[in-house]
């Protein structure tokens, strides 16, 4: 391997003199990486981003974002003769007369679908594995941040050729700052340089999609995987994995070789997809004018969800003093929007509280085994999924030959019971795949082998789970018990002052719900924390004064690995 | 005796006779109906009394049950006085007359009727009230149509119901814009001039027959286009993208993903 | 289970003998630890200690090496594949034009499915490649608690401390608030160059370009219409004013449609039972706002059967019969009603602007925005 050598002390040795980076390279490339499917989904949505950055330079390069209108004389020979704006022509300028133009325009577009789809998938991963919490709240929240920028930067992507589907969008948007109260026509008047729709608009927009938001998500993006990178990333519950350690495969070669494998997958797909299924065929469309409209109107899927809320809201609205409070506009707009992006982004520091759960966390949680989390979750999936669901509701209504006001009614009542019905039957569905764990852990596992007895009964043989079975078996976040003392004799004494209070008791309260977990056996697991296997007999609580705020400060994350009393009714 | 009579005895006799009233029956026949018009753009001229009869006939037979037996209405049907030969002849040769059932809306059906059959009820009803008629093939010809003023057109006043590329829409009630794949120009220019059930009425004098031909230019141009991007989804837009996305784009990248990421079994 | 230590696979004790799929197939190794110190920065300890070399962490050969002789050949193949079908792009790009829709079919296909084939191939054959040519290995690496030691917090902490008394900001409320209030008229100045992103909106919001007189013409032909050619029950059609065509900062206020009933189909306005303005209509032709009253799309939808304005982007529709008040959806108030009638020559004018704003809801609209009369 002299070649190799010769690269090290040639190349190597010429950044090194400079750089002293012998040691913490020989580190980040030993640095271990888990293996799971589901942690190839953040990925996704860092390569795509990759891949609409390089598509969209290609594209900068041929669009004009202009809204000065012309007379088209291109080859698309539909629309010969029309009025349109500069930016559309260009924009059929790039489909149609420039080669590997209509590629590159769909690979982008589809790009994106598959960046913003990505993110929601692996926040949802994250979620219902609690891998954003301590110590990852912080890159959760950015993360958070990075899917509302994404969305953004999509709809001001796709409104940029100025085509009927995407100008409509903008009239929308204008519809509902107009609707704001106090600053709304502000804004409107500040954002489209006057009127709607003015001559302002793309070029704002423009900018605002190949500056500043790539920008502000590239920023974020460095910073997420810098974070994650530091903190290392969590791993599935198994055989070994402990929260002191992570089991994997190094850096280099492995990993590096897969993920640079992962980058040509997406690329790939998006290429596939982008050969395969034509994309916002803008020439179809025709361009903007404020007196076409087309049923079957639509945004991209990640802005379904506002136009559901828009399409679902009564007409409600206030006139007082001179002025009108527009509900039926802002609150469709805003209220759906900040409940689950506040929701999405405040709920490690909740759990936190909830719980009193204050320690490192490296392994992820089954989503079975946190109950009432990924019953929240999946309540939240579903508010969502019916929002969305009613933006296509013309569609679906066309498909399915339902009348269409009914689909809107039926929106109206499920935006409310859906979420609850959801949470209710995925806590249930939880709890009995806990029992059925319990049930191996206590019974073995089914071997499919039949043995007679001598009696003559034939009964199945079955051996106790182990390896890693019963490593994942046994894994289990094993959450203090909040806040009430609990001495020696197992009795709890009387409520600490801060359970007193108002907050307190509902904290109380909720630490109940949100821990609800059907226990491991007697005899079994020993939590993920330590590594000290023998003493199952219960414990008493570390937590002796109370306060949950109090950890031992500056020890490892095996601090209170010990608890054997999370597991709650 | 004549020839003839010499043998009108003979068995082959018989046979003779009836094929010979079978070529005057045939050929009297044909020269009365004359040829059948093939094309459906064809306008069947001024009817004749034997048209105007044989229409009367297959209007009792098919739709006074609904329409009234003097083509009045009735509750279950509108009056068919002064609706015109372009009524008639849009809503039989697309197959949404005779209704079989009465919903929200009446689709388009296969076609139980003859071209000729269904002029023949057309000139009945136009003879009833008049009304606008079937347009000539030259009123529906597209030839030096002016796309620009028909794409315009298009999208003002007829994509809000049928959608920017004519795939159809959602109307209330149950009833729907549908779409226009299957509509021939003629159907199109009939369409456009009656306004069939929840259709607004386009007259000639609003929108001219030239600017209607502009429209069918259109529509009949993009329709016939090929999806230079690939398959067309429906070319309803985001709602089939999203799907596609989710489906084809994450789920078969999930497949991948496990299979980078499997675990080996050792052999 | 027996005891075990930080760093090695716990687990080895009871079930053992049932274990036998459970036992480490790859060759297990822990990866020494840097001391903690090393951790914690980024370009590496000067205070560099002199370690024996580790022993060999990744083994040289594959686990399986005649299925790593397979893969070699596949992971070759498709390379090569790859390789040939990025050649097919470049030949693709070279050899096929656009400039029409078929040629940019052919084009985009070949171009497309080139560009899939070579990323698809040499991304398998890596996979291919990682999974069976190079040796399974299952390492473990050790955690560090992320939280800094308390002797360096306390560092820390003295440095800052010492710092922020040295720059003396603690005891110099002079220094201290002047800077605050530089600092404050800096921030919000960049803000204030915005104020001429636009104009203010003024009562602009109110008015559209319809006046009296003005003509109405069809939108496309741009021609005007007359009542005597409008005159079938049932017929709509979108008009825009004279003389502003292709004006989309016009059109986007002032597009109407014009809808014809038969005779008594429109129901009149009367006090308390709002309804359309007969005075405003001409032979039964009433004219609206096209721009939906919810958040600005084109409203157009007519349905001839049952005189209803169906919106299409959120369904909210209003009764053309009877002053386009709201009967599903969003929508607010009805669609503003625009007086009109004929010129000398038959022509279709408006009488007046509308009589209320057009469009969407505004804080500024007020109850004078929603009199369903249109008064």
């Amino acid at each position: 391997m002299s070649a190799t050598e010769k690269l090290i002390d040639g190349t190597g040795a010429w950044f090194d003199d400079r750089l002293r980076g012998a040691k913490i390279m020989r580190t980040w490339f030993r640095k271990v990486f888990p293996d799971h499917w589901s942690f190839l989904l953040g990925e996704i949505a860092l390569y795509s981003f990759v891949i609409l950055l390089l598509t969209g330079t290609f594209l900068t390069l041929f669009f004009q974002p202009s809204m000065t209108d012309i007379v088209y004389h291109g080859s698309y020979t539909p629309l010969d003769g029309v009025h349109m704006s500069e930016a559309y022509a260009s924009t059929l300028n790039i489909s149609f007369d420039v080669r590997g133009g209509l590629l590159m325009r769909q690979i982008h577009h589809w790009a994106a679908i598959v960046f913003v789809a990505a993110i929601m998938v692996h926040l949802l991963r994250v979620f219902f594995t609690g891998a954003f919490r301590k110590p990852r709240e912080l890159n959760w929240v950015i993360g958070v941040t990075m899917w509302v920028l994404a969305f953004t930067e999509g709809l001001f992507g796709y409104s940029l050729p100025d085509d009927l589907l995407s100008g409509t969008g903008l009239r929308i948007l204008e519809g509902v700052l107009l609707g704001i109260p106090i600053v709304g026509t502000y804004l409107s008047f500040f954002l489209f340089g006057g009127q709607f729709p003015g001559h302002l608009i793309i070029p704002r927009l423009y900018i605002i999609h190949v500056l500043l938001i790539p920008g502000l998500l590239l920023a974020l993006i460095t910073a997420h995987l810098l974070l994650m990178w530091h903190q290392k990333h969590t791993q599935m519950p198994g055989k070994g994995r402990t929260d002191t350690n992570v089991v994997g495969q190094p850096f280099y070669p492995y990993f590096m070789a897969k993920t640079g494998a992962w980058f040509l997958f997406v690329f790939a797909i998006c290429a596939l997809l982008s050969t395969f299924a034509q994309i916002n065929p803008i020439w179809i469309y025709g361009p903007y004018n404020p007196s076409g409209i087309s049923a079957g109107s639509q945004p991209d899927f990640y802005m379904g969800f506002l136009e559901g809320a828009l399409r679902m809201w009564p007409s409600w609205r206030w006139n007082m003093l001179g002025h009108t409070w527009a509900f039926n506009v802002f609150v469709p707009a805003l209220v759906p929007l900040g409940i689950l992006i506040t929701g999405l982004a405040v709920w490690p520091f909740v759990e936190q509280w909830i719980t009193g759960d204050r320690r490192e966390h490296h392994v992820n949680d089954r989503p079975r085994n946190a109950p009432t989390r990924t019953a929240i979750g999946m309540a939240g999936v579903t508010f969502y999924g019916i929002l969305w669901l009613e933006g296509a509701n013309d569609v679906i209504a066309n498909w399915l030959n339902i009348s269409l006001y009914v689909t809107t009614e039926i929106a109206r009542y499920a935006i409310f019971i859906g979420p609850v019905v959801a949470y209710f039957v995925t806590k249930r569905i939880c709890l009995g795949l806990q029992r059925k764990d319990v049930h191996i852990l206590e019974h073995g596992v089914e071997t499919g082998i039949i043995r007679q007895l001598p009696s003559g009964e034939y009964i199945e043989v079955t051996r106790p789970a182990s390896g890693n079975l019963r490593a994942v078996l046994e894994a289990r976040n094993e959450l203090p018990r909040v806040p009430a003392i609990k001495r020696a004799d197992g009795d709890e004494g009387p409520p600490p002052p801060s359970a007193r209070s108002g907050i307190g008791r509902l904290r109380v309260a909720l630490n109940r719900v949100l821990t609800e977990s059907i226990p491991l056996p007697t005899g079994n697991g020993h939590g993920h924390g330590d590594g000290h296997g023998n003493g199952h007999a219960a414990e008493p609580a570390a937590i002796a004064s109370g306060d949950p705020g109090h950890q031992a400060p500056g020890g490892g994350p095996t601090d209170g690995g010990d608890d054997r009393q999370g597991a709650g009714g | 005796m004549s020839w003839i009579t010499a043998r009108r005895r003979r068995p082959v006799a018989g046979y003779a006779v009836v094929l010979l009233g079978l070529i005057i029956i045939g050929v009297g026949y044909a020269a009365l109906t004359g040829p059948g018009s093939a094309a459906s753009a064809a306008t069947p001229g001024s009817p004749s009394p034997q048209t105007l009869a044989q229409g009367e006939r297959l209007f009792a037979v098919n739709c006074s049950s609904c329409h009234g037996n003097a083509a009045q209405g009735s509750a279950a049907a509108p009056g068919l006085i002064g609706v015109g030969a372009a009524a008639v002849d849009f809503q039989v040769s697309t197959g949404r007359m005779p209704a079989k059932e009465l919903g929200a809306e009446v689709p388009r059906k296969p076609v139980p009727f003859t071209t000729e059959q269904i002029h023949a009820l057309a000139a009945y009803i136009a003879s009833l009230g008049g009304g606008p008629a079937i347009p000539s093939a030259a009123q529906v010809s597209t030839a030096g149509a002016n796309l620009a003023l028909g794409q315009s057109l298009f999208i003002t006043d007829c994509a809000q119901c049928h959608n920017f590329d004519g795939a159809g829409g959602a109307l209330t009630f149950g009833k729907f814009a549908p779409a226009l794949t299957a509509a021939t120009p003629t159907e199109i220019y009939e369409a456009m001039l009656t306004g069939p059930e929840a259709m607004p009425v386009f007259s000639d004098t609003t929108i001219t027959p030239a600017q209607k031909r502009d429209i069918i230019a259109y529509v009949t141009k993009i329709r016939a286009e090929p999806n230079p991007g690939g398959f067309s989804l429906g070319r309803i837009g985001p709602v089939t993208e999203g799907i596609v996305g989710f489906l084809g784009g994450i789920g078969v990248l999930i497949f991948i993903a496990m299979w980078i990421t499997m675990k080996r079994r050792e052999s | 289970m027996s005891e075990t230590g930080p760093g090695h696979l716990p687990g080895d004790g009871a079930g053992q003998e049932h274990e036998q799929e459970e036992e480490p197939r790859v060759p297990h190794r822990v990866i020494g630890t840097p001391p903690p110190a090393m951790a914690h920065t980024l370009l590496g300890d000067p205070r560099a200690a002199a370690e024996p070399p580790p022993p060999r962490e990744l083994p040289a050969e594959p686990s399986n090496p005649a299925k790593a002789w397979t893969a070699e050949r596949l992971a070759a193949a498709l390379f090569v594949l790859s390789a040939l079908a990025s050649i097919a792009f470049i030949a693709a790009y070279v050899g096929l034009e656009v400039h029409s829709v078929d040629a940019t079919l052919r084009s985009n296909l070949a171009l497309g499915l080139s560009m899939s084939v070579a990323f698809l191939a040499i991304a398998a054959g890596i996979v291919i490649w990682v999974r069976n040519v190079m040796p399974d290995v299952e390492l473990v690496e050790e955690r560090h608690p992320l939280a800094s030691t308390e002797p360096e917090r306390e560092e820390f902490k003295e440095t800052f401390t010492e710092g922020a008394e040295a720059s003396g900001i603690a005891k110099r409320p002079l220094l201290r608030r002047t800077l605050i209030a530089a600092s404050v008229p800096l921030a919000v100045a960049p803000l204030v160059v915005l104020r001429d992103m636009g104009p203010l909106p003024g009562t602009s919001l109110r008015h559209t370009v319809w006046r009296k007189g003005m003509r109405m013409v069809v939108y496309g032909p741009n021609t005007p219409l007359r009542a005597a050619d409008f005159s079938t029950p049932g017929q709509m059609i979108t008009v825009a004013p004279e003389g502003f065509p292709e004006n989309q900062d016009v059109l986007a206020k002032a597009v109407t449609i014009i809808i014809k009933f038969a005779p008594g189909q429109l129901i009149p306005d009367r006090p308390g039972s709002p309804g359309t303005v007969m005075n405003w209509t001409v032979d039964d032709i009433v004219a609206y706002s096209k721009i939906c009253t919810h958040v600005g799309c084109p409203v157009a939808l007519y349905e001839q059967t049952t005189h209803h304005i169906l919106c299409p982007c959120h369904q909210s529709t209003f009764d053309a019969a009877q002053g386009a008040q709201v009967l599903f959806g969003p929508a607010p108030r009805p669609l503003p009603q625009l007086p009109i009638g004929t010129d000398a020559e038959g022509f279709l004018i408006a009488t007046s602007d509308y009589r209320v704003p057009v469009g969407p809801s505004f804080w500024e609209l007020g109850a004078s925005g929603f009199r369903g009369g249109n008064e």
